[in-house]
């Protein structure tokens, strides 16, 4: 018996989803295949890697990382390395100080951080707030009006406080979206639905389905990721059509693998390339399962990343 | 194509004898079509009538075992669907390409990575061993070298005499012979027959490799690794995705093996491309992965990746139960109550970990559950955390007398105090994430 090939093209596709403005914007999605599938249809939008800066400073990081953007003075500075980094489509900047459990820096001062950023890069930006979920709601309302007009996307509205953000960011500065759920396809398709009621175009919206470290739990992303992709692509839900934007290097650079030091583990080897390699693990599986965007933070990972990208698309 | 269970059905003596463990043949019939139950289970089947289905009811791949390994056997090709069965499996790789002082020193690499994860032994389970050509005494010797190693093995040379060669130095061994082709088959296929080993097929285009695998099986090899790396990462990506869904969703049967992807070769010789698409063909239809090597870096994320995808999703994963000292903690310091569920220990240890302050973590029997699913099902209760201290004593052990609930569960607090007396309860925090601040403002 001849070889009969086996196709899974889909008559639906995922969102085209654009982000910033002129040359350097970006536009992720728009793929009618699965992940990397290009024997299947051309996937014409490769996925795409953001260099994660945060507002904290990047002192606290490893000494590769660290010795990277040392000697930045100011949030423009940061943002001008991130964006010299070789593979590196848009700047995701996280509001980690305003927390209000830990700095509680004020929303004029992260408006003004955002403001040095956007000066800093003609890339996309991306703005992950903090982990105060109802300062996030001011926050991005203040940040949307600043960064009018660059089209950024602001990472991320929940359950609990998407009202304010659809209406403020969404609405009324027609920045986009990023919906965020755990793990759970029903509650991303209700998140989708639910701020798509209040106005916000579909092609408006990324969806953060969950993320985790290789090891933790990762079988639940990966599950998430297919699941979500075979609904939009077979079975045509638009409201699940959103591309996923998964924020990587939050995740990895917290696990014990990535974060005890040699002298406690010798065996293990440094920790700089432990902490790398679970970074490009993770985010090479989350492209796999279908994330259209990973956020990373050392150099050396989104090189591999985005050198496999290159190699695969 | 696959049976429905009436076409069993008809078959069977239709007696409901039940000497197969099910009441009615029409039950038997359909979990025979589900593959959940082998048709030699029913006594009154002919040897016929085996022959008939047997072709029929056979799975889309193959599961081939070697040594205490199983490759394939899938079914499915996300893994919500039912579940992976058979975990991807790893090898490092010694070439002739190499110095012999590479070589050694690669080898001796190979037992360093070699540790438990909730229960599962991490270590790379194969050697790969790759012959150059006009190397062949240098590859014999790298065999035998190899083959002194408590690891399974992948002997590399289209050479069909040399292989016999090799095959012989590495008796006793389990091996997969991986360098037939569309000119060399018949040749490699002997070979491996009679050493018992599997045999590893490539070819220059998926029809090639279809072809050489239809002409393997004609010669009755059905023990067979598709090759399936390609002249680039591109190449390597389309194949093993095209084996594994030709096999699975197309029903070719003729892919139904599993396959063997040389990252090793589409790296070179970078280790964070070389994890990079390690990751990539675990998640993705890599049954054996190659690596040049295997060290903690690469093995703490690819191997607990690996564990994640290829857990049962009917099944959670859980820990042992047991009182787990963490930074340090000794008999002065405070305990805190969880459940056996996998992913809660790891998170709350991890967070435990990150706060530096000693703590005794005392882990349940709670049947796997996360915490709010295992005290809705009784699984754990003040009754068990009462059980848990006295049969872990940890009375005995401990004799700080401080004991931190889950946030999720404060309504068993009271339960809990008036069962333990002697002890502190104390509620902890809903969240995982707010346990380095619960802890650090926590007065003692």
């Amino acid at each position: 018996m001849p070889l009969t090939k086996t196709s899974q093209k889909f008559n639906a596709s995922i969102n085209a989803f654009t982000i910033g403005t002129g040359d350097k914007a970006v536009t992720m999605g728009g793929e009618n295949v699965l992940p990397f599938y290009t024997f299947d249809a051309p996937i014409e939008n490769a996925p795409k890697i953001g260099a994660e800066i945060s507002d904290l400073g990047m002192d606290k990081n490893v000494p590769g990382i660290r010795d990277y953007y040392a000697g930045a003075e100011d949030f423009t500075e940061l943002a001008r390395r991130a964006s010299a980094i070789p593979g590196v489509d848009f700047i995701a900047f996280a509001l980690d100080a305003a927390d209000p459990n830990g700095e509680d820096r004020s929303v004029e001062e992260c408006v003004e951080e955002c403001k040095q950023v956007a000066e800093g890069t003609d890339l996309p930006i991306v703005i992950i707030g903090s982990k105060g979920i109802e300062k996030n709601e001011t926050l991005f309302d203040k940040v949307a009006d600043a960064l009018s007009g660059k089209n950024v996307l602001l990472m991320s509205a929940r359950e609990e406080n998407y009202k304010t953000i659809a209406a403020s960011a969404g609405l009324a500065y027609s920045q986009k979206i990023g919906a965020e759920s755990a793990v759970d396809i029903n509650l991303a398709k209700q998140l989708n639905v639910i701020i798509s009621q209040m106005g916000v175009k579909p092609q408006s919206i990324a969806m953060n389905v969950g993320a985790a470290s290789a090891g933790y739990g990762f079988e639940y992303v990966v599950s998430t990721m297919e699941r979500v992709k075979m609904a939009a692509l077979q079975q045509n839900d638009n409201m699940l059509q959103m591309p996923i934007v998964t924020p990587v290097a939050d995740e990895v650079w917290n696990v014990k693998e990535a974060v005890v030091s040699e002298e406690d583990i010798p065996e293990w080897g440094p920790q700089e390339e432990r902490g790398i390699q679970m970074e490009v693990v993770t985010a090479s599986a989350c492209l796999a399962s279908g994330s259209n965007a990973v956020i990373l933070r050392h150099p050396a990972s989104i090189a591999a990343v985005s050198k496999m990208i290159r190699e695969l698309i | 194509m696959a049976l429905k269970g009436l076409d069993i059905f008809k078959l069977t003596p239709k007696t409901n004898c039940k000497q197969c463990g099910v009441p009615t043949c029409m039950a038997f019939s359909m979990k025979v079509a589900q593959g959940s139950l082998p048709l030699e289970k029913c006594p009154f089947i002919t040897d016929d009538v085996k022959d008939q289905l047997s072709e029929a009811t056979a799975p889309p791949m193959k599961t081939l075992k070697l040594g205490e390994h199983t490759l394939g056997g899938e079914t499915v090709l996300e893994r919500h669907e039912k579940t992976f069965v058979s975990k991807t499996l790893y090898a490092m790789k010694v070439s002739t390409a190499n110095d012999d002082a590479a070589n050694d020193a690669l080898l001796e690499k190979v037992p360093k990575v070699d540790y438990d994860r909730i229960g599962e032994r991490m270590y790379c389970e194969f050697v790969f061993v790759e012959g150059t050509e006009g190397e062949n005494a240098r590859f014999l010797d790298l065999v035998k070298k190899a083959a002194a190693l408590d690891r399974d093995l992948i002997l590399a040379t289209s050479d069909a005499d040399l292989a016999k060669e090799a095959l012989a130095a590495a008796s006793g061994k389990n091996v997969i012979l991986a360098g037939a082709n569309a000119s060399n088959y018949e040749a490699m296929s002997g070979a491996a027959t009679a050493a018992n080993a599997l045999l590893g097929v490539s070819g220059e285009s998926l029809e090639e490799l279809h072809d050489t695998v239809a002409a393997l099986e004609k010669l009755g090899n059905k023990n067979l690794v598709l090759v399936t790396t390609g002249k680039n990462a591109k190449e390597a990506f389309r194949n093993t995705v095209e084996v594994r869904r030709g096999a699975i969703k197309g029903s070719d049967r003729t892919f139904g093996y599993p396959s063997l992807v040389d990252v090793a070769a589409l790296s070179g010789g970078d280790p964070h491309m070389e994890a990079a698409y390690a990751s990539l063909f675990t998640a993705k239809y890599g049954s054996i992965v190659v690596l040049t090597e295997m060290d903690y870096a690469k093995a703490l994320p690819l191997y607990g990746l690996r564990q994640n995808i290829f857990t049962d999703p009917q099944k959670p994963m859980k820990v042992d139960p047991g009182i787990y000292p963490l930074n340090g903690a000794d008999e002065n310091s405070i305990c805190m109550v969880t459940v056996d569920f996998a992913l809660t220990y790891f998170i709350v240890s991890g967070e435990i970990e990150r706060s530096g302050i000693p703590v005794n973590l005392l882990i349940s029997d709670a049947g796997g559950y996360s915490v709010l699913t295992a005290w809705a099902a009784g699984k754990f209760s003040a009754s068990s955390i009462a059980k848990f201290i006295e049969e872990y004593q940890v009375e005995e052990k401990i004799k700080n007398r401080v004991l931190v609930l889950p946030g999720k569960v404060a309504v068993l607090k009271g339960e809990v105090q008036e069962k333990l007396p002697n002890w502190k309860v104390v509620v902890g925090t809903n969240e995982a994430v707010e346990i380095i601040r619960f802890l650090k403002d926590f007065q003692y």
